[in-house]
C-alpha cells in the first residue's frame, strides 16, 4: 500500500480536470492506498457548503479519503461553512505529510 | 519530524499565479519546522529572486509604495534565507542558469545560486521529500 499526498490547487469551475483529479484521488482509495487530499489556493472552493461542487468533496469524504483544506485560502475566499468531515490546516500541516516516509506527493 | 530535506520545484514567474505565494509558504512552514529545504526555480520563477524589484504606488486609488507596502518576492525570499540561517538550517535556492540567462534576470538578493536541472535531481534524490508545483 502507498501513501499519496494529492494536493488541489485547481477549482472544478475553472478547470475541467479537477474532475479527473477526484476520480484519481477514488480510483488511488479504492486499489487500498492511503490518499490525503491537501486543498489549496482556488482548490478550497468546492469545500463551500452549498457549492455545485460540493458533492465531490462530499464523496471524497464518505469514501474515508482524508480531505483537509487550506486555512488561508479559505480566509481569503471568505469560506467558513465547509462539507462535513474536512479539515482545516495551514501549510505547517502540509509539510508534514509531506515529510511522511513513503509518501508520493502530487501537485494539480 | 524535523531535520529532514525537502525539494521543492517552482516554476511561476512571480505576481501572476498563487503559486508563487503558495511555494513561499511551503518553503517557510519547511524551514520553520526545522528542515532543510531545496528549491529548484525553474522557468519564469528565476524572476521570483531579482534584486531590481521594486514595490509600486496604486494611482487609482492615490497611495503611496509605502501606503501601499506591497510585498516583494525577493524580499520575501531575503526574509527565507535569513531565517534558516537564524533557524541553523539549510536553504540551497537554485536559479536554472539558462532561464536566467534567457530573461536577462542574473541580478539576485543574496543566497541562489546558478544550477541546472541536474541540481534538481541530486537535490531530490538527496530528500526524503519531493514537490513539484507546476504552472497551470
Amino acid at each position: 500500500m502507498a501513501k499519496y499526498l494529492l494536493i488541489e490547487s485547481r477549482d472544478p469551475f475553472d478547470s475541467a480536470d479537477s474532475q479527473y483529479f477526484a476520480e484519481l484521488i477514488q480510483g488511488l482509495a479504492k486499489r487500498g492506498n492511503e490518499a490525503t487530499v491537501f486543498l489549496v489556493q482556488n482548490g478550497v472552493l468546492p469545500v463551500r457548503k452549498g457549492s455545485k461542487y460540493s458533492t465531490v468533496i462530499a464523496d471524497l469524504v464518505k469514501s474515508k479519503i482524508k480531505v483537509v483544506a487550506d486555512r488561508f485560502s479559505l480566509k481569503e475566499r471568505g469560506i467558513r461553512q465547509l462539507v462535513d468531515g474536512v479539515d482545516t490546516a495551514d501549510t505547517d500541516r502540509l509539510v508534514d505529510l509531506l515529510v511522511e516516509p513513503g509518501t508520493k506527493a502530487i501537485w494539480h | 519530524m524535523a531535520g529532514k530535506t525537502i525539494t521543492v520545484a517552482i516554476m511561476d514567474a512571480p505576481y501572476e499565479s498563487a503559486n508563487s505565494t503558495t511555494a513561499l509558504r511551503i518553503v517557510q512552514s519547511a524551514l520553520a519546522k526545522g528542515h532543510n529545504v531545496n528549491v529548484f526555480a525553474y522557468e519564469g520563477a528565476v524572476n521570483l529572486t531579482m534584486k531590481a524589484q521594486a514595490p509600486h504606488p496604486n494611482p487609482v486609488k492615490g497611495t503611496s509604495a509605502e501606503q501601499e507596502a506591497h510585498p516583494t518576492t525577493k524580499d520575501w525570499v531575503a526574509s527565507l534565507f535569513k531565517m534558516a540561517k537564524d533557524k541553523g538550517v539549510k536553504l540551497d535556492w537554485v536559479n536554472c542558469g539558462l532561464c536566467v540567462d534567457e530573461r536577462g534576470a542574473g541580478d539576485w538578493v543574496e543566497g541562489p545560486r546558478r544550477g541546472g536541472p541536474k541540481d534538481f535531481l541530486d537535490a531530490s534524490n538527496a530528500s526524503q521529500a519531493t514537490l513539484v508545483i507546476p504552472t497551470k
